[in-house]
């Protein structure tokens, strides 16, 4: 009974979760409630890529309405691989968030920041798991609201700010993404993904379809940051409390590159979106800007929290390099990447919410010589900044070393260079961060900081670890990457 | 506000009728226009209503904010839990048609069930917002 319904699961245990941690109202007990919710969501989400990788993909009725006219959550190996990660950074980093919120978050607060946490787990999971274009758009306003108010419930009063900021403009991407949705209604009278895919072949030439092409790809691309449209994401990672930081840095972009890649290799088909409308070179300059961009912009950041969110939207302009590529090997780049980026900037924001936890600031010049008075923290993010940077030996390295390859292929030189060119402008930002850690000679102030607690820097350096495994065994990572790439590329089925 | 009577007497006439129409409209949505959405919002007004009368300490003892959180996620609660009954009887979730001998009134009731959950949830928020608003500056 549980096998069957385990696509369910996947999406009603964080809901429940949510509920119970509303209701007990206690920090700690919705602690616990969290904990063991996440971990069953992480188990559930395990066992759907073992099913997914051994039987192909899954399909389930909701309420047994049959789809297209009901919903149906559809698994198949992507959004498999999708809902692992996203289970699996929640759970991880839940020992940790526990010491964290305690400081930056009040008593009362603290059950509704889990609440949270948990109901965007929820919205993630759904807008991941679900095979309807609606349903799609319900759980990304139930991901984003819930994102709104943790960021909202920062210590810093700019967090306010920054949460309405994101809430403008995600609403104008929801809005975007439903409008798009909506003439695909009109032309097709299907909300069913697979539905739409067959049915748009017969209608696919007309404006209409383009134009629901371009409303969802603009209002997706909101969502996951692409280079002009990532605003929101500076301000929003940088004032919210370390843990939601933590979270959102490594899932929620990550799960709207998900809901693009669907859209435009399953839905449209890449023929359509790659062949007959221009999206490649309209990605790609995007991407590379994105590359440049936001790198240059974050090596002139004091906080380091900042540095990072402008890294983030770098490396989204990686992933959607990928995308643009539209080969085998230029998307298993781009999706490896997802995982990679994910637990590379998970591993940092956990050292920064360290930092946060021991000396209050994550300004760069208060923290000169913090490397010497913490060594095994700040060893922790130069490991994990060499994955930013892509050195060999650590995941960072294994992406972009897919996309360079997939330049190569097509024979586009140029965009190999501008890829590693890139990569040394990482190396400028974390450089100049390593070199005020350990070059310098502590200050008064931070030679007086408080040590951290040892859960914390034990699931720091978990992440820390997993980016220099998944840098050296990368069968489950790369090689879940490809089999998810080809079934993209074989288009609707 | 203590010399308006007018105000105060027919306010006290009107409040169990508006109520009443909040359940009217809760439980006539079956069959026409209404459902727990606009019922919720109603009922939430009687208390609104009533604080804007006669004052916001008064309210709280009848209302107090912790039954107000706490009918929040209660709504979600019902609202998610009818689906699981689905679930337990070995069928899809939110599958309602299990709730009853037959299909047809297995759903009615589970529409009945939702909305009722989207009732205590929806009056609970509005409350919720009324008193945060209105508590701002005074704790």
């Amino acid at each position: 009974m549980i096998g069957e319904n385990l696509p369910a699961l996947q999406v009603i245990l964080p809901l429940f979760g949510a509920i119970i941690a509303a209701l007990v109202r206690r920090g700690d007990i919705a602690w616990l409630v969290t904990l063991v919710t996440g971990v069953a969501t992480l188990m559930v989400a395990f066992a759907l890529l073992v099913k997914v990788l051994a039987g192909g993909p899954i399909s389930y009725e909701i309420g047994d309405w049959v789809p297209p006219i009901g919903i149906e959550y559809r698994v198949d190996v992507i959004n498999a691989y999708v809902l692992v990660l996203v289970s699996v950074i929640a759970a991880v980093i839940l020992p940790y968030a526990r010491t964290s919120i305690a400081l930056e978050i009040r008593e009362e607060r603290r059950a509704w920041f889990y609440t949270m946490y948990l109901l965007c787990l929820c919205g993630l999971t759904g807008i991941t798991i679900t095979g309807d274009a609606f349903n799609a758009f319900v759980f990304l306003e139930v991901s984003s609201l819930s994102t709104y108010t943790m960021i909202a419930l920062g210590r810093d009063r700019r967090a306010l700010i920054a949460a309405y900021q994101y809430l403008i403009m995600g609403t104008i991407g929801a809005t975007f993404y439903v409008i798009g949705v909506g003439l695909l209604l009109v032309m097709t009278g299907t909300l069913n993904l697979v539905d739409l895919s067959t049915r748009l072949v017969e209608v696919e030439s007309t404006r209409t379809v383009s134009a629901a092409l371009a409303f969802i790809v603009v209002g997706i691309s909101l969502k996951l940051a692409l280079f002009p449209l990532h605003v929101w994401l500076p301000n929003a990672y940088a004032y919210a409390p370390s843990v939601a930081t933590v979270f959102l840095a490594a899932t929620a972009t990550k799960v709207a590159v998900y809901l693009l890649l669907r859209f435009l290799f399953s839905v449209f088909g890449a023929h359509f979106a790659f062949g007959q409308l221009v999206l490649t070179p309209m990605l790609l300059l995007l991407s590379v800007a994105a590359m440049f961009g936001a790198s240059i912009v974050a090596a002139f950041q004091n906080n380091l929290k900042r540095m990072l969110a402008y890294s983030s939207v770098a490396q989204i302009g990686y992933v959607t390099l990928g995308i643009a590529l539209a080969t085998a090997t230029g998307l298993t780049g781009g999706i490896v990447h997802l995982f990679n980026h994910a637990i590379t900037k998970a591993a940092l924001f956990l050292v920064l919410g360290i930092v946060f936890y021991c000396a209050a600031t994550v300004r760069v010049e208060d923290l000169a010589g913090l490397g010497r008075r913490l060594p095994v923290t700040m060893a922790g993010f130069v490991v994990a900044g060499l994955s930013l940077i892509g050195v060999p030996g650590t995941a960072g390295f294994i992406s972009k070393w897919y996309l360079v390859a997939a330049a190569l292929e097509k024979g586009w030189w140029w965009l190999a260079v501008l890829v590693v060119a890139s990569s040394l402008i990482a190396v400028i930002y974390v450089g100049r961060v390593v070199e005020v850690l350990w070059f310098r000679a502590p200050t008064e102030t931070v030679a007086a900081v408080r040590d951290p607690p040892t859960v914390m820097v034990a699931t720091a350096w978990l992440m820390v670890a997993a980016t220099v495994y998944f840098g050296i065994d990368t069968n489950l990572t790369a090689g879940v990457a490809s089999l998810a790439a080809d079934s993209l590329l074989q288009g609707p089925q | 506000m203590r010399l308006d009577v007018i105000i105060r007497v027919s306010i006290k006439v009107l409040l169990p009728f508006i109520l009443m129409f909040g359940l009217y409209v809760q439980f006539h949505g079956d069959y026409g226009p209404g459902g727990g959405f606009q019922a919720g919002v109603v009922a939430a007004a009687t208390v609104i209503l009533y604080a804007i009368i006669f004052g916001l300490a008064p309210t709280k003892r009848i209302i107090p904010p912790l039954m107000v959180e706490i009918m929040i996620p209660l709504g979600v609660l019902i609202f998610a839990g009818v689906g699981v009954v689905g679930l337990l009887v070995g069928e899809s979730y939110l599958n309602y048609s299990v709730l009853a001998h037959d299909q047809i009134h297995g759903q009615e009731w589970g529409i009945f069930l939702v909305e009722a959950g989207v009732f205590v949830t929806v009056a609970g928020t509005m409350v919720a917002i009324f008193y945060a608003f209105t508590g701002r500056g005074r704790s």
